[in-house]
């Protein structure tokens, strides 16, 4: 008969975790966990200031549940804002006056929530920029990248909910704009606003609907969109930029425990204390300044929040008509006539489904024109994949120029210009912006790249300028440390595949089309320095040192 | 005075000389800003009664090279016959005429004539054909004005208003280089003049279309919100979610960059 000595723990502590470890097996994940090693780089944190901006949000946004009424029955306001005193309004208007007036710290939580859910969308757009720019979105990481852009409509389709809650006029025209892109649908678009509106705009329904959007779906599904994202990083470890030491099978950082619990934790509260520290400083939306919706008044100085400016810049930069061309059509169905509203329906929908369709296939898209189905784990410097940098600054162009134009009153008042010039000029920016980045970027890139072979080959100028006993002169050249040189030089970047024939030996006409891109793309690479090369070059340097040195004799 | 200089190094002398410098500022503002309003208190309490023969030599000095002569107007400016006394006090006494450049709005700069010289022009003005008169206190007078009559006048200037001049009177682009300007800091004169005479690119609000009772509701109503200041803190120029995407983008983003380059570089 064996009798089998439990570990008994000392202290109390101990004994706790060891109860709660004999019956979940914890242990093993927080060894596990506690183990994984996250890189230290200022730029990979973006993604928690955005996932600690959604944590606040959820803590802030609890908060506004107890006292928000998401009820557009008519009342009258009598709370201690005496500009509004007695004027007729939505329940939901006057319980969103009365947050900010009326309940103890309730004004600072509206003020919390609203930063914290602009920061929350600006720190996933950093975020994405970088995984873009650095090229981490390259096998194993696909999957991850397209989550990633569905957390980023998930957000801003959170925050436009969320904005129309108050039933301010401010809100309620972004509303009515919406409302106006889905009657452009061709033939269902009015149903569709019948049936989300209940009825003929603005109804009595929309607030509530939103509401339940706003505080139960749209969070649910990012809540669950985070796991997964998360999970997914895990799962494929962090990537990490290039340096000595650094290979695609290990990663260099720290472990979680202690280290990266301590610096992520904390920087929580650096968040958090960041957005405490604006809400209580900087007002943001001041719903009284605008009063209850009414279909009427639209103010000057309407515009969305931040991340839906982008398409309301595109529906201001759209023209009516193109001189004699309305893009206005009565198309004739055999069921009768249909109103196509071009001018709303192309720049509300076109751009952003161009821009986001372009976002979620980039991935398959560059393993298509470059055939490189490798994983990576270290990542790219920009400028040493010009293409793809390229494109990105074309679309940052793209996309900033519709960003600009929902500003176009103000960039005109503040800038003393004519708000029709501003609109022109953006115009021409949108169409003729992006090519020009792109060519810029990349010849910036290019340029850069070459600097880099010019450093690794021939080191940095000392500024010491020799005199030859012949009286010529030379500089002096100062060679790179090899920690300094591995940076430069330890990349690899794709170069340009001609068009592969096929099994059967034949070249499709889709295998051409890749070959064309990737000549687009590839031709003008500049490769990174290789061994044989850089012996080369100090070969050459040592001959020149060598008159040096024999002069000293 | 040798404490003062050992403790000058300490990380907390920052904060404090911030703090001093704020308030030494806040406080030299608030005494600025203190004397102006009442300097312009006082100037709409005076009366001043102005001479036609004096307004028509300042006139045939200074307007008459775009207005005419006879203030029959020309290609450069329009007829000022029937304007009334308003229009002069207004465009004059907001510096807005003489107008610097021909442009597509004149805007407020510094007045170029004293009280009497801008009373004489509009008494000139108003001699060549009937048009409205300079408000007197009694029309412009707010103090009586209820807190129900307060808020009548918001949703008069919210359906009437804020369209060019923004819910929060901050103002607002119009086409072609026109703009409305922000209503911050201009008297319940020149807003009522304003009304009743529609200035530059405004249109004319008079007393059938906007009584006088309302006219009054929306000027305390201005000066209401505008006393009030911004109760969740920097407005932010009141410009709406523009200058608020700006303000996280710079700052807020900023911020963030900052603290994780600080986190970091912090080696365990």
């Amino acid at each position: 008969m064996s009798q089998t000595t439990e570990y008994t723990p000392k202290t109390d502590v101990g004994r706790i975790a060891n109860f709660v470890n004999q019956r979940t097996g914890a242990a093993a994940a927080v060894k596990e966990f506690g183990r994984k090693i996250f890189p230290d780089h200022w730029s990979f944190m973006f993604g928690e200031v955005a996932l600690y901006s959604f944590i606040i949000l959820l803590l802030s946004g609890t908060f506004l549940t107890f006292f928000f009424d998401p009820s557009m029955a008519e009342t009258h306001y009598d709370g201690s804002y005496v500009p509004l005193r007695g004027i007729e309004m939505s329940v939901a208007y006057s319980s969103s006056l009365d947050i900010s007036f009326d309940v103890r710290g309730g004004l600072f939580m509206r003020q919390v929530h609203h930063w914290a859910a602009l920061l929350f969308v600006a720190g996933m757009s950093v975020h994405m920029l970088r995984v873009f720019f650095t090229g981490a979105f390259r096998r194993p990481r696909e999957l991850n990248w397209v989550v990633g852009g569905v957390l980023l409509i998930l957000g801003m389709a959170a925050g436009f909910t969320g904005y129309s809650l108050p039933d301010d006029l401010l809100s309620g025209n972004g509303l009515r704009i919406i409302d106006g892109v889905i009657k452009a649908i061709p033939v269902v678009g009015t149903y569709i606003s019948f049936f989300l509106f209940g009825g003929e705009f603005p109804g009595t329904a929309i607030i509530g609907r939103l509401y339940v959007l706003h505080i139960l779906l749209v969070p649910a599904i990012i809540l669950l969109m985070v796991v997964l994202h998360l999970m997914m990083v895990v799962i494929h470890k962090h990537t990490q930029y290039p340096g000595p030491g650094r290979t695609e099978d290990n990663v260099v950082g720290f472990p979680v425990g202690p280290v990266y619990a301590a610096k992520a934790g904390g920087f929580f509260f650096v968040v958090f204390g960041a957005i405490a520290a604006i809400a209580a400083l900087f007002q943001i939306n001041p719903i009284w300044n605008y009063g209850p919706y009414d279909p009427s008044p639209v103010s000057a100085g309407t515009q969305p929040d931040w991340y839906i400016g982008w398409v309301d810049g595109a529906l201001r930069l759209m023209p009516g008509v193109l001189g004699d061309f309305s893009f206005e059509r009565n198309v004739a169905f055999p069921w009768g006539h249909n109103t196509f509203v071009f001018n709303v329906l192309l720049p509300a929908l076109g751009p952003a489904l161009f821009l986001l369709g372009l976002l979620f296939a980039w991935p398959w898209i560059e393993r298509w024109i470059t055939k490189d189905n490798r994983e990576h784990h270290i990542l790219d410097r920009p400028r040493n994949a010009p293409f793809r940098t390229a494109v990105g600054a074309a679309g940052v162009v793209f996309y900033c120029t519709m960003w600009a134009a929902a500003s176009s009153d103000l960039i005109a008042t503040h800038f003393h210009v004519s708000l029709n010039d501003v609109t022109y000029w953006l115009r021409t920016i949108f169409i003729i912006g992006p090519f020009i980045a792109f060519w810029i970027t990349r010849r910036l890139c290019l340029s850069l790249q070459r600097k880099d072979r010019e450093t690794v080959l021939h080191g940095r100028e000392a500024g010491v300028i020799m005199m030859s006993p012949e009286g010529g002169y030379s500089e002096k050249h100062e060679q790179l440390n090899e920690y300094k040189r591995w940076r430069l030089v330890s990349f690899d970047t794709p170069q340009y595949i001609p068009a592969q024939p096929d099994e059967d030996g034949k070249i499709t006409k889709k295998e051409k089309r890749r070959a064309k891109w990737s000549k687009f793309f590839l031709e003008d690479r500049v490769a990174p320095v290789t061994p044989a090369e850089l012996a080369a070059a100090h070969d050459h340097h040592e001959v020149e040192g060598g008159d040096h040195k024999s002069l000293g004799h | 005075m040798k404490a003062l200089s050992q403790r000058r190094r300490s990380p907390l002398a920052v904060f404090a000389l911030l703090v001093i410098g704020l308030l030494v500022t806040g406080g030299l503002y608030a005494v600025a800003s203190g004397s102006v309003s009442k300097a312009q208190a006082d100037e709409t309490t005076q009366t001043v009664n102005g001479s036609v023969e004096n307004g028509s030599k300042l006139f045939a000095a200074n307007c008459a090279t775009c207005h005419g002569l006879a203030a029959e107007g020309s290609d450069s400016g329009p007829s000022l016959v029937g304007v009334g006394a308003a229009a002069v006090d207004f465009q004059v006494g907001t510096g807005r005429m003489p107008m610097q450049m021909q442009g597509p709005q004149a805007p407020s700069k510094p007045v170029q004539f004293d009280e009497q010289q801008t009373a004489d022009l509009a008494a000139y003005v108003a001699s060549l054909g009937a048009g409205p008169a300079i408000p007197d206190e009694e029309t412009i007078d707010i103090s009586g004005v209820s807190d129900e009559e307060l808020a009548n006048g918001g949703t008069i200037f919210r359906v009437n208003c804020a369209m060019c001049h923004n819910a929060a009177a901050a103002g607002g682009a119009l086409t072609r280089g026109k703009f409305a300007p922000s209503l911050a800091g201009v008297s319940e004169q020149h807003i009522y003049e304003a009304m009743v005479t529609g200035p530059q690119n405004m249109p004319v609000f008079n007393d059938s279309n906007i009584t006088r009772e309302q006219k009054k509701q929306v000027i305390a109503y201005l000066k209401h919100i505008e006393a009030q200041g911004s109760p969740g803190g920097q407005a932010l120029g009141s410009l709406g979610p523009v200058s608020e995407g700006l303000f996280i983008w710079t700052a807020g983003i900023g911020l963030m960059v900052a603290f994780t380059i600080w986190i970091t570089s912090r080696h365990a």
